[in-house]
């Protein structure tokens, strides 16, 4: 009975929490590889373009939730996520078209474009705090659980209770569509495999007759998209606020470079083995041993390695062996 | 000619402020953009001489910053015998189990064994640090936990904080160079990045070390600066201005301002003598040379990973240098004011702004950009006032003002894109 509750414990602090934020970073990674497979960046606007399309989606919230628009159980966000894409979509090629496209066509060195992306990152970020301020917005709406603790040990008779929230289940569910639909994509369409050619090899690809503008386009357009969602999904999840999301760019790097810079496939795994670490590590294990462990024995400590307030540390040092044992990644990216 | 101009103009903006805000406001803008030309320095010389893109600036001001407290706080006995030792030798051990690890990693074979037996020496080593670490920390945070809490300084002058501030950096870019240098280039700006959020978050929590938020005041000041108080209780200061018919208080603050204005543009003027001189010497060629092409350069037999490291290090050591010199000047060390947009982004404009690779450009966009972003502070609101003068008040008028603030990020941003975009080579180019 113990070793069940330590099991349902185990489940409750780290395997859902980990399944729910794991999916929102890969999804947030998997926009950061494209850019760099297709355009050939480390994208540093990222974050911010996250926070621009959340913010959007909670200015769209609200107004449907204004005029008594809500979907049922499922938080009202879901149905302002489209149009919250649309702006996205919309700001992204239009910093393209503005910012990027000259370097482009300049064929400016790489780490050139980094820099001109840290300032559309300023820019995103002043954006964003003059249309929403940088006040915490909650924005989650509908059923807040999917299974509460209350229910589950009635019906198992447990101490320990397992609770999953609504955002984390529309997290993952949202995620898995998401890179069903990306794969389906860059695999078995006309468009999808062009991009893939163009990421593999740029000057075979423009002989065999792609058209690069339109490559580069449809990239920004699929990363504006996944920016948002993840953005949304993670604002559902936690809650907004501007600069956390500057902050989100650390464990996204990470598990982009992980799997792999360029390497779709190896994102998503960056994603999940970046959330998995950083819950792992700053858990504190107190809770899942006093099931396990005599009380005698326990002793008072918290058993948690690294407190909260190092969580970039995980992902840096996840970085760092990366770069040290395997600089091209896990999956083999560039 | 027209560089002499631009440095009049400069000049010009602030004794503009003196003569319509006030020459103590002016003084302090001038203090603090001269601390931001030195960092500007630093990083010219990472970006301007070497192409090195570092986002981790604020992690080695943060340094230098933590370099005053540690040398020139206040003694703090009880907390540091409580657990000071202790927690050095903490300290100590994880990095010989680090240095450990990696001997051993090089001596074993490769083989699946070698990579199980490192993690489970890391995790011992670890849990022996936790267990040497943890009740000497608990022990010195009890103690008078109001007041102090903290292992203390050794309550030296802050003068000889400013070389320690620029080793700590010194030391922290080393390691961090060591491993992503000679990688793809934007894998420093990540990693650089990353160690900054980590250097500012151990500043925050680690209240052992210097209180953490509960922020560390009352540092002593530089040797020849004097506290204004001190000053105003001189017979012999007070006899001085009132032979000039000055008011002695207002007259004290300017005094203590134009000293630190002094020291800092002294440390200002010998850097870039410094500077001016490597440049032109054949290390300045071959780093350049480096930049410009570095399979040629290696072809010639430069160790371009070697050079690179040294170079990123020199940068990092002068902007822990403008740190300590940040602190010491501000008395107090308050871990939130350190944040990437004040000191990594904004030295980054200047430097792109005043002209990459130039140390006179850098100069530049570190006087100008500094009072820029300064005088916004004052600037903005008046302006927004201004134009929303004519409103009613109500939601509008309150959210356009609200606006006022964030502006600065937008312009920072906005001034970046199109300096790049239309003036790559900045205000100053490089001959």
């Amino acid at each position: 009975m113990d070793a069940l509750n330590a099991l349902v414990a185990f489940l409750n602090f780290i395997v859902v929490p980990g399944l729910a934020y794991g999916s929102q970073l890969a999804l947030g990674a998997l926009g950061i590889t494209l850019i760099f497979g297709v355009l050939r960046f480390s994208n540093f606007a990222h974050g911010d373009t996250m926070a621009f399309g959340t913010a959007f989606v909670i200015l769209f919230t609200w107004w449907f939730q204004s005029m008594g628009i809500s979907a049922g159980p499922l938080p009202t966000a879901l149905l302002a996520l489209p149009l919250g894409i649309a702006v996205t979509i919309a700001m992204v090629l239009g910093t393209d078209r503005l910012v990027y496209r000259f370097y482009r066509k300049q064929k400016a060195k790489p780490i050139i474009l980094v820099i001109v992306s840290t300032g559309v990152m300023f820019v995103m970020n002043g954006l964003v705090r003059m249309i929403i301020g940088t006040s915490e917005k909650n924005f989650a709406d509908g059923a807040r659980m999917v299974l509460s603790p209350q229910d589950f040990k009635a019906a198992t008779g447990l101490a320990e209770p397992l609770a999953i929230k609504t955002t984390a289940l529309v997290s993952v569910v949202v995620a898995l569509v998401c890179v069903a639909a990306l794969f389906w994509f860059l695999q078995k369409t006309r468009t999808g495999k062009s991009m893939r050619a163009f990421a593999d090899n740029e000057d075979l690809a423009l002989l065999s007759g792609i058209n690069p503008d339109r490559v580069v386009m449809i990239t920004w357009m699929i990363a504006g998209t996944l920016a948002c969602i993840a953005g949304t999904l993670y604002g559902l999840d936690k809650s907004f606020r501007v600069f956390v999301y500057f902050g989100l760019l650390m464990p996204i790097f990470a598990a982009a470079i992980v799997g792999g810079l360029g390497s779709p496939l190896g994102a998503i795994a960056g994603g999940f083995i970046v959330a998995f670490s950083e819950l792992l590590v700053t858990n504190a294990w107190r809770k899942i041993l006093s099931y396990l462990v005599p009380p005698d024995r326990l002793g008072d400590g918290l058993y948690q390695a690294l407190s909260t307030d190092y969580k970039v540390a995980v992902s840096f040092g996840i970085l760092i062996l990366v770069l040290l044992f395997r600089p091209n990644g896990l999956f083999g990216g560039k | 000619m027209r560089n002499l101009l631009l440095f009049a103009g400069v000049a010009l903006l602030f004794v503009l402020t003196g003569f319509l805000q006030s020459w103590n406001l002016s003084l302090q803008i001038l203090n603090l953009a001269l601390l931001s030309a030195v960092m500007a320095i630093g990083v010219n010389i990472q970006w301007g001489y070497a192409g090195l893109f570092s986002t981790g600036i604020v992690g080695s001001v943060a340094l230098g910053g933590l370099a005053v407290v540690l040398v020139s706080s206040k003694p703090v006995p009880e907390g540091w015998a409580a657990g000071g030792p202790r927690i050095l030798a903490a300290l100590v051990f994880a990095g010989f189990a680090i240095w450990l690890a990696g001997r051993l990693y090089r001596a074993l074979p490769k083989s699946r064994t070698r990579a199980l037996a490192m993690t489970a020496f890391l995790l011992v080593a670890f849990f022996i640090y936790r267990a040497v670490l943890d009740p000497a920390v608990l022990a010195v945070e009890t103690n008078n936990p109001s007041h102090a809490g903290n292992i203390g300084g050794l309550g030296l002058n802050s003068l000889w904080a400013w070389p320690v501030g620029a080793a700590l950096a010194a030391a922290a870019a080393w390691l961090i160079g060591k491993i992503a240098l000679g990688l793809r280039e934007d894998y420093l700006a990540i990693a650089t990045l990353g160690i900054a959020e980590i250097i500012v978050a151990v500043m925050r929590n680690e209240d052992w070390l210097a209180r953490g938020v509960k922020n560390l005041i009352d540092l002593p000041r530089p040797w020849p600066v004097p506290r204004e108080i001190d000053l105003q209780a001189d017979p012999a200061y007070l006899d001085m201005v009132g032979s000039f018919g000055l008011d002695p208080v207002s007259t004290s603050t300017i005094l203590v301002k134009l000293m630190y204005a002094a020291m800092f543009g002294l440390v200002l003027v010998g850097l870039i003598w410094l500077c001016e001189r490597a440049l032109k010497s054949p290390w300045g060629r071959m780093v350049r040379a480096i930049r410009d092409n570095e399979i040629a350069a290696e072809a010639m037999g430069k160790d371009v990973k070697r050079r690179h490291l040294q170079i990123f290090i020199i940068g990092a050591a002068v902007v822990g240098l403008a740190g300590a010199m940040m602190t010491s000047m501000e008395g107090q060390l308050t871990p939130q004011s350190y944040i990437p947009l004040r000191f990594t982004f904004l030295v980054w404009v200047m430097v792109i702004v005043g002209g990459s690779g130039n140390n006179w450009g850098a100069v530049l966009g570190g006087l100008l950009i500094g009072w820029l972003y300064l005088a916004v502070e004052f600037l903005g609101p008046q302006l927004m006032d201004w134009i929303t003068a004519s409103l009613p008040p109500g939601e509008l008028k309150t959210r356009l003002q609200e606006t006022a603030a964030h502006m600065r990020l937008l312009t920072l941003g906005v001034v970046l894109l199109l300096v790049l975009r239309f003036a790559p080579k900045g205000l100053i180019p490089e001959r």
